[in-house]
């Protein structure tokens, strides 16, 4: 297979993306003293109770709720999976799985993780990096 | 109610910057971990652009007694490297890079209801699921 998607590389989106990224994880541990790791928030809206679910469940919205803006006021925005259904539920479970095993995924490690220089989370980062390097290079060229 | 609102409010400006910077594309985040003649360099400049803010950010804030609207801070503060920070990180790597979704663009993505995409949201969620049954099995036994 090699009718790979192909993407133009755009620093400045990226750049004010992540600037944005960035401005949320100070805002919530600001706010609510709360780290925004996306997969402890989505896991512990179905396993928690109480406040603990209902801040997590609201931050979820939220991101539907950001979504949903760029799909009734603008054009929406592509989203381009490139592998097929078997593939993308086995993604699915690894992900599930091994975020909540390493206690984080890239926004908890890669991005609050790394800001306050914490050595789990850059061990973490370099391995799942490096896994999914590893992962996206064997499958598309070997 | 307050926290409600700025949790619902983070979550937003979150979501909006994963959209800005095309990161709910998983094509784009692949071509960023496939180092073919395509490269997309675009997720260094993401995670560049979030750590530069967060980084000052985070250490300004807790400087603080307390957050603006609950008791205390919740960060964690385990140091320990263990087999589960180690395996968990490379089975998360290798289900990103079949992927290409991390946890935040699944969600962001869900709201286009693509059939793949919603097979692979649920997944991950029963996924979650999966270890935090495993979790509770293991400690039930060993204590």
């Amino acid at each position: 297979m090699e009718n790979w998607t192909i993407t133009s590389f755009e620093p400045w989106a990226g750049l004010t993306g992540g600037i944005l990224i960035g401005a949320a994880v100070v805002l919530l541990l600001l706010t609510l003293g709360r780290i925004a790791g996306i997969s402890g928030i989505s896991a512990g809206a179905m396993t928690k109770a109480g406040f603990e679910k209902h801040w997590r469940l609201a931050f979820l919205a939220g991101i539907i709720i950001s979504a949903l803006i760029y799909i009734v006021l603008m054009d929406g925005f592509p989203v381009q999976t490139q592998l097929g259904s078997g593939w993308m539920a086995i993604a699915g479970l690894l992900v599930g799985f091994g975020t909540r095993l390493g206690s984080g995924c890239t926004s908890g490690h890669g991005v609050a993780g790394i800001a306050r220089l914490s050595p789990r989370s850059i061990v973490a980062t370099l391995i799942f990096f490096g896994a999914a390097v590893i992962t996206t290079n064997v499958i598309r060229h070997l | 109610m307050k926290v409600l609102a700025s949790s619902l409010f983070c979550g937003l400006i979150f979501g909006l910057g994963l959209i800005i910077a095309g990161m709910s594309n998983p094509a784009r985040v692949l071509n960023f971990l496939d180092w073919s003649a395509n490269w997309d360099a675009t997720l260094a400049f993401v995670m560049g652009g979030a750590i530069a803010i967060a980084g000052p950010g985070i250490y300004w804030v807790r400087k603080r007694h307390r957050p603006l609207f609950t008791d205390k801070f919740d960060i964690p503060s385990s140091t320990k490297i263990d087999k589960k920070l180690i395996g968990g990180a490379a089975i998360f790597g290798i289900g990103w890079g079949i992927g290409g979704f991390c946890p935040g663009p699944g969600v962001v993505a869900l709201a286009t209801l693509q059939p793949d995409v919603v097979l692979f949201v649920v997944a991950m969620l029963v996924g979650m699921l999966a270890q935090h049954w495993l979790k509770s099995k293991t400690s039930a036994t060993d204590g």
